[in-house]
């Protein structure tokens, strides 16, 4: 499950070999260099493609400081000054605050529970011979490949007469259900890598099976589940099809929700620039989360599709 | 390891499978079956009307332009996207210069440097993406148009999301931006498994480097290639699309029907026309199609697997 070398061994090298990359060949009789051309073509796209990834975000982290006429009149120009009132704006009026509380709380559960169930069920099918067992491991990996909005349908219906439509129970219990496919599947193949001999002494010893998978397993289990609660993290986190159908509770939006609809309502209300400061506000956190934890980000998200 | 062991699989399953029955099985047959009723969606009456839904379907000139947009969408974005991603994943691998003693392939400077970045797009919700670039796309003030008025192209300003002709691939490249990271940080990791052995034997009996790339990389990355293209093409059915339409495009799948993907249709039809029996038979359409794309990806791509 290598996915990436040891990031970031970036300053260093840089800093050693920088007079050899930005200079032509000190000894010009040297034979040309095999690959030349190609390094240069190669860093060239490279970097193009490197601006065009961080352009938007950076034009969008200038632009929440500016006032509406700027935005307007000039939008590549920097800020005259910083308004950070947009920032306090979209914090208080334009109701981020409560968005973020609300999809820290959906999230929060939500993530959870999918790993508690998610690594309940997937141990039970990878470590135990039962009649059915391969025909419910399919069932939930049939979950991935199917097209979610056929669902929802009728699901609003189901979840809107259980009364738990527009509440975050509702929603937590919903997202569980949709992030088990992918992880039952991932956790799965985890769990049947590892060894059954722990397991198998802990059960002699007297653990109950219920003791064991606890104490013993999910321990062992630990970088399976970091890497499958990673994924769910920015799936849920950023997930916008299903609260945009069962969460229509105004009071009860989350972020991505919230965002959209506030880009809508800005149609007659007319306060662009506190809009951007909430777009921003949501991008950074997970931004910065990601450069932190940058490889197991990258691993966990990648993990998936090299199995 | 028998005592208990039945009370222990039950024990552990109900809860999962209880929730995945109610939330996702169970909805996907109701889905069916309710594709052959008359339900409105907002009263609990129906009848059974046998195929009229799908009957109605096959005259339906919006379905066909639904239907049109996410085939192309499932065709064009795996293929742009899967392109673009190995390229730049073999150019930070394999372009480097050769250093003097160092290994024959190697990565270019800074390769973790532009996988970082390329991967930031892929942690951001796609809703936030979508904002972002419908305000870059605007016509009078946005970013695109304020840079072509920048460098003196005046008279170069499209409608961008505005123009029923331009509409359709302003989504897709936010799409594509969106999702070339992944697959440039996917493709790297499974470029890094490759033995270097193989491409020095191969530059030794001269093989270009353009010719490396088609004879050893991919198809020693083969597996990975098929695997992301079912990945792309499966989002870019489903939520994915579902998500840059709806933000993006006037309508939404405006102007004049010239975005408007599958999945959008049966979120219309079902949460803004009460039609919600109509919607279910767009809806088993689009799971015919996700299959039927899937099962082609897969046939077409069999090989023989390579061992290394």
């Amino acid at each position: 499950m290598k996915t990436t070398e040891t990031p970031a061994p970036l300053p260093a090298e840089s800093g050693a070999t920088v007079s050899k990359a930005e200079t032509p060949a000190p000894r010009p009789a040297r034979p040309k260099k095999e690959g030349g051309v190609l390094n240069v073509f190669s860093h060239g796209v490279l970097v193009i493609w490197a601006i065009m990834v961080v352009t938007p975000l950076l034009w969008a982290v200038m632009t929440s400081f500016k006032d509406d006429s700027s935005i307007f009149g000039s939008p590549w120009s920097l800020p005259h000054t910083l308004h950070f009132d947009n920032w306090s704006r979209a914090w208080t009026q334009a109701n981020m605050s409560d968005y973020f509380l609300n999809t820290v709380l959906v999230v929060g559960g939500s993530l959870i529970g999918t790993l508690v169930l998610g690594s309940m069920a997937a141990y039970v099918l990878a470590r135990f011979d039962f009649p059915g067992n391969r025909f419910i491991y399919y069932l939930f990996i049939g979950g991935m490949s199917f097209p979610i909005m056929l669902a929802l349908v009728p699901l609003f219906y189901v979840v809107n007469n259980m009364g738990l439509l527009n509440t975050i129970h509702g929603l937590i219990l919903v997202y569980i259900a949709y992030s088990l496919p992918f992880t039952v599947f991932f956790l799965t193949a985890f769990f049947r890598t590892l060894p059954t001999s722990v397991a198998e002494a802990a059960f002699v010893d007297g653990a109950s099976h219920t003791r064991t998978f606890f104490q013993i397993m999910l321990p062992m289990a630990k970088p399976g589940l970091i890497s499958v609660g990673i994924f769910n993290f920015l799936g849920q986190w950023n997930q916008y099809m299903l609260p945009t159908v069962l969460n229509t509770d105004p009071d009860k939006r989350v972020l991505t929700q919230g965002l959209v609809q506030l880009a809508v309502s800005q149609g007659y209300k007319g306060d662009w620039s506190g809009l951007f400061a909430g777009l921003v506000m949501a991008m950074l956190p997970v931004l910065g989360a990601y450069i932190v934890f940058q490889r197991q980000v990258v691993q966990g998200l990648t993990a998936g599709a090299l199995k | 390891m028998q005592h208990g062991k039945y009370r222990f699989i039950v024990g552990f399953l109900v809860l999962p499978l209880g929730l995945y029955a109610l939330f996702v099985v169970w909805p996907f047959i109701q889905s069916i079956y309710y594709s052959f009723t008359d339900w409105t969606g907002l009263s609990p009456d129906f009848k059974m009307v046998g195929f009229d839904n799908y009957k109605r379907m096959l005259d339906d000139d919006v379905f066909w332009k639904s239907l049109q947009h996410s085939l192309l969408f499932a065709l064009v974005l795996p293929l742009v996207t899967i392109s673009l991603a190995l390229f730049f994943a073999f150019m930070i691998n394999v372009g480097g210069r050769r250093r003097r003693g160092g290994p024959v392939i190697s990565g270019v400077r800074g390769s973790s440097f532009y996988k970082i970045v390329y991967f930031f797009p892929q942690v951001l919700s796609i809703a936030i993406v979508s904002l972002l670039f419908a305000f870059a796309y605007n016509p009078d003030s946005g970013a695109i148009n304020s840079v072509l008025r920048g460098i003196g192209l005046d008279h170069v300003q499209p409608l961008w999301l505005g123009d029923p002709s331009l509409a359709l691939w302003c989504v897709m490249a936010v799409l594509v931006w969106s999702t070339v990271g992944f697959f440039v940080v996917l493709f790297s990791a499974g470029m890094a498994s490759i033995p270097a052995e193989l491409y020095e034997a191969a530059l030794l009996d001269g093989a270009s480097r353009f010719s490396t790339f088609f004879r050893i990389t991919l198809p020693l990355l083969w597996d990975t290639v098929q695997s992301g293209w079912v990945y792309m093409g499966i989002l870019a059915l489903g939520a994915e699309s579902f998500a840059v339409v709806q933000i993006m495009t006037t309508g939404p799948g405006g102007p004049d029907y010239s975005t408007t993907v599958m999945v959008l249709y049966v979120y219309q039809k079902a949460f803004r026309d009460g039609q919600a029996a109509y919607a279910t038979t767009i809806g088993v359409a689009l799971l015919v199609v996700t299959l039927a794309f899937a099962a082609i990806v897969m046939r077409l791509g069999r090989r023989e697997r390579l061992e290394f």
